[in-house]
């Protein structure tokens, strides 16, 4: 049986990566040429890793499914990154950083590893900066912060609404430079469907070429798997639509644990369904909050325009239930307000799913101007979509899925429960808890892709150099990649009549309505009931045209879903053993009689990491307990 | 509404493509474009027909994935969007609406409506970057920028490397999408030491992977997505000038 080890090293917990450093085994630099190693994704985790190691003279594969590395998901990202360098003098530091993620996750993070994300914050925007990332700056030629959900100081680093693609174009150049002196090798349109496994340890992938169809092996002495979140298992979320668990959940089947999966963060701000053909919501980023104010009308179903609603007819719910943090509260707490006052029948827009973010005020007080400034382009992008523009009337908003807390388990090094096998950015668990504070995902993927899987694989690799590399004939790969053909086969054999997305849609529906904001008892377990029929169903009405040798995008959706509906188990199953509300996890059963959140620290203080144990049987729990010797466990409170 | 829609299909990149057309119902003007794709391929996957395929991603304008040649135009008839947000709203009931990938010697098709950009990738990887290891940045503020010129690289670091200026373009140049990486370096401090090398290693290998020349013809910066401007070429060729 697995056993858990976070390798957490001793001492103040200020110093703890310093001495971990300290002590961690090198491999000299002879000696990196003949390591090679693999990572699976280009985002500011996969990339920025690829890029660090290559630089340290590693022989470096890296993998996308994308055309180019420069359009991983982190692309996305609006809003900005975190750093703790307390260039406002408002009593910013590395300390606080690290409370406000410990409490933002509600205590259900390992202290330890948010520290050391708190700790690297700084280095990752002297990095960016250097690489020439333009992040907003003010007329002194300073940088500019902003302040972001859920936190009392300014600490967030941007660049206008594009903070993401701003960072992950300047890892992508760092990739180009490291691909140009021939120490990464870049390959895209591959898509990672297995990973191969030798005397206990990671030492290869199998991925299908998704132009050629064909099925290749790679291997290396390390894999790192930084392939994001699983946020699409809802269909409508803010992620890419290609964005899936594939990676991660192939390495759950091979041994590797799988932390917290129902912590999913539902993302209050997001662009409402506008119809039914819709594909994915469009975020707006969280940023908005600072100059936005939220409001429903005070009278139910009042469907005036929101313009010809007066001041005293309008609620500003969050401004009157949280007046501390008013419109900045955390974004679970904001998601759940939201959803209160719409299934409560004060929702705005035709479908009653929408809550006003309305910038009249803003613009009053500081110009037109000024919130152009700051927010141009995203009103430029709701105004695209949704038809009007917030300069003239408030925009209308709803939670969508978005960002998964839940991931692979791993240690201190970042290491999962299969030897040299590493997972960085969203796909592993450590650093958010049960909620994941703004700006904190660039800050923690840049963080372990950067500055510290490059020490801790060191460490792993120091007793390796020895190692010959592996040749991909060995009956390890032969194995691996039969399994891999034999699911292609048989997902092509099925010559039924209902296409992926189609399923895909139904279990997104399943999973929103049950294990999406709000989780109960009797829902959870219809749901799992729901589930196991849709797949069922699946594997015996599926149609997928075309062939498997070739360029096949239904092929890869339906991949992608056959394993979504596996992971779709293993939420319900984690959501059904979480009796507690936590975070971004809100058990109906266990609230307060205001409705807030209600933890249960006594039952639940630990990390719930899941072993698979074979297609039939449940999963295994594995517990991690959580021991917070440096911040007081408190009631999370916002008011 | 209904649509009439010309398609490019091309099975893959030895095969000779052609237009094909088919008839659409049932199209929203709420949908995106892609979404009346979307249902154009369930229609055919019911039909056991194979699916038009297409690149596509975030679906929020800033992956740069998609990218087609619509009635004319990249990216199609509105301005400063991608594909991705262009919406029905911009057709009308009885329309025909032809759909071309982008055509350009270095985008070679790979099938249907997807292309192989790898030729712009290969510009970045000769000189698209500053170097710098990590760890031996130093203190970000210990070097001011000027607000103008931090903006300014921003407005050019901003191409979403979709290709469309390339698509519009007569000759095919790829000029906007490599002056937009060179300005912005080009502008900041931090980038300046470099200047000279990546300008020259960025134009060659250009030049190299097959793009034609820029004739100041402007196309690209009005189909752009992002609004690149085409100041970004006149500083390019500025850099390229000073470098010899």
């Amino acid at each position: 049986m697995t056993k858990l080890e976070s390798k957490i090293p001793e001492g103040p917990i200020a110093e703890k990566w310093t001495l971990y450093k300290n002590k961690a085994n090198l491999v000299n630099t002879a000696n990196k040429k003949r390591l090679d190693i693999i990572v699976v994704g280009t985002g500011l985790a996969g990339a920025g890793a690829a890029s660090s190691l290559g630089e340290l003279g590693y022989n470096v594969k890296n993998f996308c499914y994308q055309d180019s590395p420069r359009r991983a998901h982190s692309v996305a990202a609006q809003g900005g990154i975190n750093a703790a360098k307390n260039y406002k003098n408002d009593g910013d530091s590395v300390y606080r950083l690290f409370y406000d993620m410990i409490k933002g996750g509600d205590y259900r993070a390992r202290e330890a590893n948010v520290y050391r994300a708190a700790e690297v914050s700084n280095d990752v925007i002297d990095h960016y900066t250097a690489m020439g990332v333009p992040f907003a700056r003010d007329y002194g030629g300073n940088l500019d912060n902003r302040s972001f959900g859920g936190v009392q100081v300014s600490r967030t680093f941007y660049a206008k609404g594009q903070t993401g693609q701003q960072c992950l174009l300047g890892t992508y150049s760092s990739l180009n430079r490291q691909i140009n002196k021939g120490s990464v090798t870049m390959y895209p349109r591959r898509e990672m469907l297995d990973i191969v496994i030798i005397d206990g340890r990671a030492r290869g992938i199998i991925v299908r070429n998704l132009i050629t169809g064909e099925i290749e092996r790679h291997s290396a002495h390390a894999v790192v798997l930084a392939t994001g979140g699983y946020g699409t298992i809802y269909y409508l979320s803010t992620l890419a639509v290609n964005s899936n668990a594939s990676a991660a959940w192939k390495a759950h089947r091979k041994g590797a644990l799988f932390a917290n999966p129902s912590f999913v963060q539902i993302h209050p701000t997001s662009i409402p369904q506008l119809n039914e053909y819709q594909a994915k919501l469009t975020l707006m980023s969280e940023s908005l909050r600072n100059d936005g104010r939220i409001w429903v009308p005070a009278k139910q179903g009042d469907k005036r325009h929101p313009n010809e609603i007066p001041e005293e007819e309008r609620d500003y719910f969050l401004e009157r239930k949280y007046p501390a943090f008013g419109n900045l509260v955390p974004r679970d707490v904001a998601s759940r307000a939201a959803k209160e006052r719409c299934d409560s029948g004060y929702g705005v827009g035709e479908t009653g799913l929408a809550v006003n973010l309305d910038f009249r005020d803003a613009m009053k007080k500081q110009g037109k101007a000024a919130i152009e400034n700051k927010y141009g382009n995203l009103f430029e992008m709701y105004e695209t979509i949704a038809g009007t523009s917030p300069y003239n009337e408030p925009m209308r908003i709803y939670p969508a899925g978005h960002y998964t807390m839940g991931g692979l388990w791993v240690d201190y090094e970042l290491m999962t429960t299969i030897k040299g096998l590493f997972s960085i950015g969203e796909s592993n668990f450590s650093d958010h808890g049960a909620n994941r504070l703004g700006a904190s995902s660039l800050m923690q993927a840049s963080g372990d892709g950067y500055f510290i899987l490059p020490y801790t694989i060191g460490n792993y690799l120091s007793d390796q150099i020895r190692v010959p590399r592996f040749d991909t004939s060995l009956p390890e790969f032969e194995e691996a990649e039969k399994e891999v053909l034999e699911k292609i086969n048989r997902l092509m054999s099925i010559k039924g009549t209902q296409t992926a997305t189609s399923f895909h849609k139904r279990l997104g529906r399943i999973m929103w309505d049950h294990c999406g904001m709000s989780r109960n008892e009797k829902g959870l377990l219809k749901a799992r009931d729901l589930v196991t029929e849709l797949e069922k169903e699946f594997w015996s009405d599926l149609a997928i045209p075309g062939k498997p040798e070739d360029l096949n995008m239904e092929l890869e959706k339906a991949g992608r879903i056959a394993d979504y509906f596996e992971l779709a188990q293993l939420m319900i199953t984690d959501a059904l053993n979480r009796k507690e509300s936590c975070g971004a996890h809100f058990r109906e059963e266990s609230q307060t009689p205001e409705g807030e959140a209600m933890r249960d620290d006594e039952n639940f203080m630990y990390v719930a990491a899941w072993e698979f144990t074979g297609d039939t049987k449940a999963p295994l729990m594995h517990r991690e307990e959580l021991v917070y010797e440096e911040v007081e466990v408190k009631v999370r409170s916002y008011k | 509404m209904k649509v009439t829609l010309k398609i490019w299909r091309q099975e893959n990149a030895r095969s000779k493509g052609s237009f094909q057309t088919y008839e659409l119902d049932g199209v929203s003007v709420e949908m995106s474009f892609l979404e009346m794709l979307d249902s154009l391929n369930t229609k055919l996957i019911k039909e056991g027909k194979e699916p038009v395929a297409f690149d596509h991603d975030c679906r929020e304008g800033i992956c740069g994935s998609c990218g087609m040649y619509i009635n004319g135009h990249p990216h199609g008839p509105a301005t400063g969007i991608t594909t991705c947000h262009l919406s029905m709203r911009y057709f009308k009931d009885g329309d025909t609406i032809t759909v071309e990938p982008w055509r350009a010697k270095a985008f070679p098709v790979i099938k249907d409506l997807i292309i192989d950009r790898n030729a712009l990738d290969k510009i970045q990887i000769a000189g698209g970057f500053i170097s710098v290891n990590v760890g031996s940045a130093a203190e970000s503020h210990a070097m001011p920028v000027k607000k103008n010129n931090s903006d300014d690289a921003f407005d050019s670091a901003i191409c979403i490397g979709c290709g469309a200026c390339v698509a519009a373009c007569k000759n095919a140049s790829a000029a906007l999408f490599v002056s937009a990486k060179i300005s912005q370096f080009a502008l900041l401090p931090q980038g300046r030491v470099e200047a000279k090398e990546r300008v020259r290693a960025m134009v060659a290998k250009m030049d190299e992977v097959g793009f034609g020349n820029c004739s100041n013809t402007g196309a690209c910066e009005a189909e752009c997505p992002k609004h690149i401007k085409l100041v970004n070429i006149a500083r390019m060729n500025r850099e390229f000038y000073k470098a010899y």
